[in-house]
């Protein structure tokens, strides 16, 4: 009878500017998918997406991109999941960059890349395919 | 390391694991609540109760900085409605509490809350003794409601604290009594706003109302104005808080026995019409039927809900 686990996002948007209109429309989307969004607004440092994301216990962290600071903010975001031993978090991207930054952000392990204008139904397509509850594996213990 | 020793040394993913296992009905969660159990009845768990945007989230943000200044630690359970169309949820009250993120004495755990199917109680409770047993001094419960939450939400906290905003006289007069009862405090937010002081005055009028009628209880509720975004009176509200505390714990008095007993009353019921839910619906299932088919039965004139219950229920 159990519902089943059910999908938990954070929607984040690190950075110093405050437009966070791209990353709203994205959790609205996402609860009307049925999946419960965490949504911490603007000015998020690497180190608050991640804690939020470990305390939240989310499968899957959607980053905003917007200014720039994703060159740094994204290795660093993988960086501190592993550290914490939560690499199993999955993240991806979206927003307004350079094409050109894509192989960058792949290869420091962000699992997908939004590009500029991608549909939002594409997206959640995508995380209904790619993403499952994680806490499906055996659960945590010693 | 035991599950159970993770809990208790404050592991956040173990914690955060525990908290999503229970929100979502996992079975195992159950042994895990029972064997934490000896480890849970120190924190002190205070609800935050109001209509939405009246500034909970703000107050519970300034609550737990002053908490941290004492250096007690602190959990917060935030909680958010589920979209009733879709089952999704955008949970943001964390947007107002960003200061404490990289805090480790504070955990915040954003919850929906999601179908209550079938009148299982929701698990709001099982994680307040999560946090409660990882050592939290304090757990702070936020929740929107009006009506039948808020009540519930009084019945599992020590101290509960009802957020109003000027202008709500009228809102306030339309308010059954019964929910003006429930608060032991009641703060008038967003006092920065015009008519704040007549907010005030009728909550004294109405408050007295309940004074009277509870009688024998000598805690009188007291009314606080906040401006919760520029920590206005912030030092006030949260002495208060402490002096209820004091209050229920007042050498001689039973009052902090009562109110852990009203909690473990809920619980215990909330526990028990789960479990005798889960073994219903194994039953059924056992059978090879279901809900849905005893619904069809039903309608169809073939039985009656009332026949149709108890024949599960019996051997
Ligand atoms: N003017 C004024 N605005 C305030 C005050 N406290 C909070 N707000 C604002 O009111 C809005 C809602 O505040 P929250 O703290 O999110 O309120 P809430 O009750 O938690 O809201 P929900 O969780 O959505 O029900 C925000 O825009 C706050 O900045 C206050 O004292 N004065
Ligand atoms: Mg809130």
């Amino acid at each position: 009878m159990a519902n089943g686990r059910k999908i938990r996002i954070l929607v984040a948007k690190p950075g110093l500017d405050g437009h966070d209109r791209g990353a709203r429309v994205v959790a609205r989307a996402f609860r009307d998918a049925g999946f419960e969004v965490i949504y911490t607004g603007c000015h998020q440092t690497p180190e608050q997406i991640v804690s939020t994301a470990l305390q939240e216990d989310v499968d899957l962290i959607g980053l905003s991109i917007l200014s720039g600071a994703h060159r740094y903010s994204f290795p660093r975001i993988m960086e501190l999941l592993r550290e914490n031993n939560a690499a199993d978090i999955a993240v991806v991207g979206g927003g307004i960059f350079p094409l050109e930054d894509i192989p960058m952000l792949k290869e420091c392990g962000i699992k997908e890349i939004f590009e500029p204008g991608a549909k939002l139904g594409d997206i959640i397509e995508w995380v209904g395919k790619n993403i499952s509850a994680h806490g499906d594996a055996a659960p945590l213990s010693s | 390391m035991d599950i159970i020793q993770q809990i208790v040394a404050g592991d956040v993913r173990t914690i955060a694991r525990v908290l999503r296992d229970i929100d979502d009905e996992l079975p195992s969660s159950r042994e895990v609540l029972q064997r934490l159990y000896p480890h849970t009845g120190k924190a002190h768990v205070i609800g935050f109760t109001g209509s939405p945007g009246v500034g909970k989230s703000s107050l519970v943000d300034q609550v737990a900085t002053h908490y941290r200044k004492d250096s007690k630690t602190v959990g917060i359970l935030a909680v958010d409605p589920t979209s009733p169309f879709t089952g999704g949820a955008i949970l943001g009250d964390r947007i107002r509490m960003q200061r404490h993120f990289l805090d480790p004495g504070v955990f915040i755990r954003s919850l929906a809350t999601r179908g209550q199917f079938g009148g299982l109680t929701r698990s709001t409770n099982d994680m307040v003794n999560v946090l409660d047993a990882a050592g939290k001094d304090v757990v702070l419960v936020e929740t929107v409601g009006v009506g039948q939450d808020e009540v519930e939400v009084a019945n599992s906290a020590h101290t509960t604290v009802l957020v109003m905003i000027p202008g709500m006289g009228d809102d306030i007069q339309a308010i059954k009594a019964g929910i003006m009862e429930i608060g032991n405090i009641f703060v008038v937010n967003k006092a920065d706003r015009e008519g704040s002081r007549k907010t005030v005055r009728e909550l004294m009028n109405l408050i007295e109302i309940g004074v009277r009628r509870r009688n024998g209880e000598e805690w009188e509720p007291r009314i606080i104005e906040t401006e919760a975004v520029k920590g206005r009176g912030i030092d006030k509200l949260y002495e208060t808080i402490e002096q209820h505390k004091a209050y229920l714990l007042a050498t001689g008095s039973q009052r902090w026995r009562e109110a852990v007993e009203k909690r473990t009353r809920l619980q215990l019921l909330g526990v028990l019409k789960d479990l005798a839910f889960r073994a219903a619906l194994e039953r059924i299932e056992a059978r090879g039927d279901s809900i849905d088919e005893m619904v069809r039965r039903i309608v169809d004139r073939q039985s009656d809900p009332y026949s149709v219950a108890r024949q599960i229920l019996e051997k």
